[in-house]
């Protein structure tokens, strides 16, 4: 039905009378109109690097953002507390015993009863608990991936062994779990319970790393890889792994404020970082050791925390979507 | 044209997005007359599913914003009450989506949402009726055993039954207007061939006007008496069917027919379109083609005039093209009949 | 079906075994549960030595373990190292308690969570909806026991302003809280803080769960097949969405229930109730290992019939999952 006629020949027929094209440099650039010109910058736009369309899609968020600059001061703060604190951690004062808040003498956080300045406590609490959850994360998210991977990617025996395991230390209720290692591994330092978490918490960054590998296993890059013979461990490294650092950094920010939390329980609870050592837990148990009425000792650790968390939720939120555009935008 | 049973006016959809406002469909218009059936051909993007879903109230209005005329048997079902569309939509007017098996609801039987159908535009008809009129139709669209079946679960069909199910279901309450958005491209090839024949026979059953949304040329020089080219969301160009393919008024057209692989030629490459199709948030000014169009050659109309629909010189009756230079096609054209045919 | 069901069965009773083997070399290798005593002065060697016969201390792991197991068969779990207390008496009463505490608090959890999640997908980017995903943000980063003591100081303060208790702060019960009616209405009134905190922790969770699957069903091409079909916008969304968008939530529910009795340790540490979480943490503080083990194999038992009955109630909601 279709006529060997229509082809290009057709249109180059007609153009015998066609003025010159602009296109081809013919016409002076003051012919081309200036919705031409926007057309044109928008075309031209389209090349960059795709870590740069992320980086673009997350500060697009702005509630991440400005999660990254709270989290980032109060990291600071962390990090130079015996610097920036007014007075030291353990520091006696029996003149301003349990004062609630106030401005007098930088007070800002109060007293306990030792006299001892809330707001300096809260700041070394902070250096102590950040950077347990930071170890935690990253030493759940190193074992948990490689672990991980191996179970996905070989599957069989060794998937199910590796899973079996997993499941064995799920089966358990969580809390538990820790309190009971806490008490047989005996904590109290941070290093310690930072050790325990990251125990309980590598199973889970595991079951995700798993289940990348096992639907990535199955992609044509990775038979086409196979087929130009490179080895296992090769293709886990350079083909797989690169492909899954989206979902795991999403996921080990999950774990970080997963980890804050559990730290901050387990020491409120006696059971985590314990004194001398500083943490906001257990300064919340200080806290409600000291009576109800003195409200200000347990109330600013806990926000503290809260904070924390919610900038770091904030942050992962945005991380998700600025990834994976593909999916929804189902905000938050 | 006897009183036309659907006339677009203007149709125009726009969303607003935050990359900006994306102008899905521009200025559409066309009309309908019963018991025909009308192509609409283009790209993905081309505006030609949004298009049908809009008239429907099935684009959610919200992100997006519609103005013109969907005359319907002379009511307008933009501005229509929403009680009076859900009559219409399913009952007079009826549409079939492109995947079956996520158009299907997988928690609920065949039977169940055929009959749903039913019963939403006859209140007061019995389960039994509703029932009996669902084995009814299933066996109409040719799908075997359909009493058994009617019970099944949308996973325990195949693709082409799927497809068989859900024409079933739109030609339950015997439509006027029957809009099937690419009904056989989510299938296999020879399951396609099965489906063409299935809505042949249900347009037979209903007598039904039907709306052909698809970009398979073949299927519309299949089925299709007349036939609109969307491109960016405008029509491009309108015509009878025999007279596109005979005398094709517009530069994308032809570039659709020469993309496609011939029988009777000897080709050494295929012919695609040069270029990509625009943003629909950034359209070209001018004439939304003329990057990718060969017959424009640069020539400043072309980059500043958003081309008319118009009957064109050598258009017969009714034939309308978007094109500045339409006329220059058919020019060449008798140029090339002249020199003989190409070697 | 049946078979799927039995194997998995066989195959959580061996994971329990083994788990339960291990905690117990775990928990009876790193302490002495006789430490104090030891250290007291004037502590009768001999009344050490007998205990220690007694609950077999001497022998190894293994045997130690068997005897345990014997004990947890036949003799109701046992009876407490120091003091010879029968175990399933005490963690039958902690479990009634708690059982109270979490159930209620779980129902009403879930009520909230689906209206608000429903609800903020049918008004996606309203008010209610940024109001409900403030809210949940804000319930995932607050401590659990952070909030227990805030509403505790809350109490207080308005008692320190106005006199008046609006609600008890700590324990399950008045010292005399008579009997029948009056007893549960006591009871009731001592359980809202704690009902309280654990229902913003789990509705949390939960609104998000439920709003994110009732987003990607009303989006979804079926529930527009279901508009095409000229139905209401209500039938829409009861018939087609929202019983499909509940059917991943059925799952979480029921993977919930399986951690609720060990999943309230710190509220109940907080409001000092009589419950399994304070059982727990004393059983741990004082070394002895046969509480601890009926603890735990009671918890883990119920998590793995609940991962179970999560997975039979998937298969039966959506008609595409079969399991042979």
């Amino acid at each position: 039905m279709t006529d060997p006629m229509y082809d290009r020949n057709v249109m180059q027929h007609s153009s015998g009378s066609a003025p010159q094209p602009a296109m081809a440099g013919g016409m002076p650039i003051g012919d081309t109109s200036q919705a031409e010109l926007a057309y044109e910058a928008g075309v031209e736009l389209k090349a960059r690097s795709q870590w740069a369309y992320v980086r673009m899609r997350f500060f697009r968020h702005k509630l991440a953002v400005a999660s990254v600059i709270v989290l980032l001061l109060i990291a600071l703060v962390g990090l130079f507390a015996p610097q920036l604190a007014p007075y030291g951690y353990d520091e006696i004062n029996l003149e301003a015993i349990a004062m609630s808040p106030t401005l007098d003498g930088w007070h800002i956080f109060g007293t306990d009863q030792l006299g001892r300045d809330y707001l300096t406590r809260v700041m070394f609490g902070i250096r102590t608990s950040l950077w347990v959850a930071v170890m935690v994360a990253l030493l759940a998210t190193l074992i948990g991936t490689a672990i991980g991977a191996v179970a996905g990617y070989f599957g069989g025996q060794i998937d199910n062994l590796l899973m079996r395991f997993t499941d064995l230390i799920l089966t358990l209720p969580g809390l538990a779990v820790l309190l009971t290692a806490s008490v047989y591994f005996g904590a109290g330092s941070p290093f310690k319970t930072g050790l325990i978490l990251a125990f309980l918490l590598w199973t889970a960054v595991a079951r995700i790393v798993r289940g990348l590998f096992l639907s990535l296993r199955e992609k044509e890059f990775v038979e086409a890889a196979k087929a130009s013979g490179a080895g296992d461990m090769r293709i886990i490294m350079r083909h797989i792994l690169p492909n899954c650092v989206g979902p795991i950094v999403v996921f080990m920010t999950l774990v970080v404020a997963v980890a804050i939390l559990l730290e901050a329980a387990l020491s409120f609870l006696g059971f985590g970082i314990q004194p001398p050592n500083a943490a906001l837990g257990s300064l919340i148990d200080d806290g409600q050791e000291q009576g109800l009425e003195t409200w200000w000792l347990v109330t600013f650790p806990g926000l503290v925390i809260m904070l924390i968390a919610l900038c770091i939720n904030f942050i992962g939120d945005g991380l998700r979507d600025a990834l994976d555009p593909t999916q929804r935008r189902i905000r938050a | 044209m006897p009183d036309p049973i659907l006339q677009l006016k203007n149709l125009t959809v726009e969303f607003d997005t935050e990359d900006g406002v994306v102008h899905a469909v521009t200025d559409v218009s066309w009309e309908l007359a019963p018991g025909e059936i009308l192509g609409i051909v283009g790209e993905s993007g081309s505006g030609k599913s949004v298009s049908m879903m809009s008239i429907l109230g099935l684009i959610p209005t919200p992100p997006g914003r519609i103005a013109g005329e969907a005359l319907f048997k002379g009511e307008n079902l933009i501005t229509m009450p929403k009680k009076r569309l859900r009559e219409i939509r399913g009952g007079p007017v009826a549409m079939i989506f492109q995947d079956p098996m996520t158009s299907l609801n997988p928690v609920l039987t065949i039977g169940n949402q055929i009959s749903e159908a039913i019963k939403v535009h006859n209140r007061g008809i019995s389960d039994d009726d509703a029932d009996k009129r669902t084995v009814e139709l299933l066996e109409l669209v040719g799908v075997p055993f359909a009493e058994r079946r009617v019970r099944q679960y949308p996973h325990e069909f195949s693709g082409g039954m799927r497809q068989r199910a859900m024409i079933a279901m739109s030609i339950a309450n015997n439509p006027s207007i029957l809009i099937a958005d690419e009904p056989t491209t989510a299938l296999d090839v020879t399951i396609q061939a099965q489906i063409v024949e299935v809505l042949k026979a249900a347009q037979q059953e209903t007598h039904a006007a039907t709306i052909l949304i698809t970009h398979d040329l073949g299927l519309v020089a299949e089925l299709a008496d007349r036939v609109v080219v969307m491109y960016a969301g405008r029509v491009v160009e309108l015509s009878d069917v025999f007279a596109m393919f005979d005398k094709p008024g517009h530069p994308y057209t032809v570039g659709l027919m020469n993309s496609l692989a011939k029988l009777d030629a000897e080709q050494d490459l295929l012919e695609p379109i040069p270029g990509q199709p625009p943003s629909l948030v950034t359209l070209p000014p001018g004439c939304a083609f003329h990057p990718r169009c060969q017959l424009s050659q640069g020539r400043a109309i072309c980059r500043t005039e958003v081309p008319p629909l118009r009957p064109f010189a050598a258009g017969v009756g009714g034939h309308v093209s978007a094109c500045h230079f339409a006329e220059e096609l058919t020019a060449g054209r008798q140029h090339a009949e002249a020199a003989g045919p190409v070697a | 079906m049946l078979t799927y069901v039995v194997r998995r069965l066989i195959y959580s009773v061996i994971v329990l075994f083994v788990a339960s083997f291990l905690v117990f070399s775990f928990v009876s290798i790193s302490g002495d549960p006789l430490a104090a005593l030891r250290v007291t002065p004037n502590y009768d060697p001999n009344v050490i030595k007998r205990i220690e016969e007694q609950k077999n201390l001497n022998d190894p792991i293994p045997v130690r373990y068997v005897y345990w197991l014997r004990d947890a068969v036949t003799n109701q779990f046992g009876t407490t190292l120091l003091g010879d207390r029968p175990i399933l008496p005490d963690l039958w009463r902690v479990m009634k308690n708690t059982m109270q505490l979490v159930f209620v608090a779980e129902l009403l959890a879930i009520l909230v969570a689906v209206v608000i999640g429903v609800f903020s997908a049918l008004r996606q980017y309203s008010v209610f909806d940024y109001s409900a995903t403030a809210f949940s943000f804000l319930g995932l980063a607050m401590p659990v026991f952070w909030l227990a003591l805030m509403l505790q100081v809350l109490v207080v303060q308005i008692y320190e302003s106005t006199g008046t208790r609006i609600f008890p702060i700590t324990s399950l019960s008045d010292v005399d809280p008579g009997t029948g009616v009056s007893f549960w209405l006591d009871r009731a009134h001592h359980l809202i803080l704690p009902i309280i905190v654990l229902m913003i922790a789990q509705v949390s969770v939960y609104s998000r769960y439920m709003r994110a699957s009732m987003l990607e069903v009303i989006n979804s091409d079926y529930v527009r097949t279901a508009r095409a079909k000229g139905l209401e916008e209500r039938r829409v969304t009861l018939k087609h969405a929202f019983r499909n968008a509940l059917i991943p939530l059925v799952t979480l529910v029921a993977l919930s229930f399986g951690g609720l009795l060990g999943g309230a340790i710190v509220t109940e540490t907080v409001f000092s109730l009589d419950g399994m979480g304070l059982y727990f943490v004393n059983a741990l503080l004082s070394n002895d290992p046969y509480p601890v083990m009926a603890w735990l194999l009671i918890v883990a038992t119920m998590i793995v019939i609940f991962n179970l009955v999560a997975d039979i109630a998937y298969g039966l909601l959506d008609p595409r999952v079969r399991y042979d």
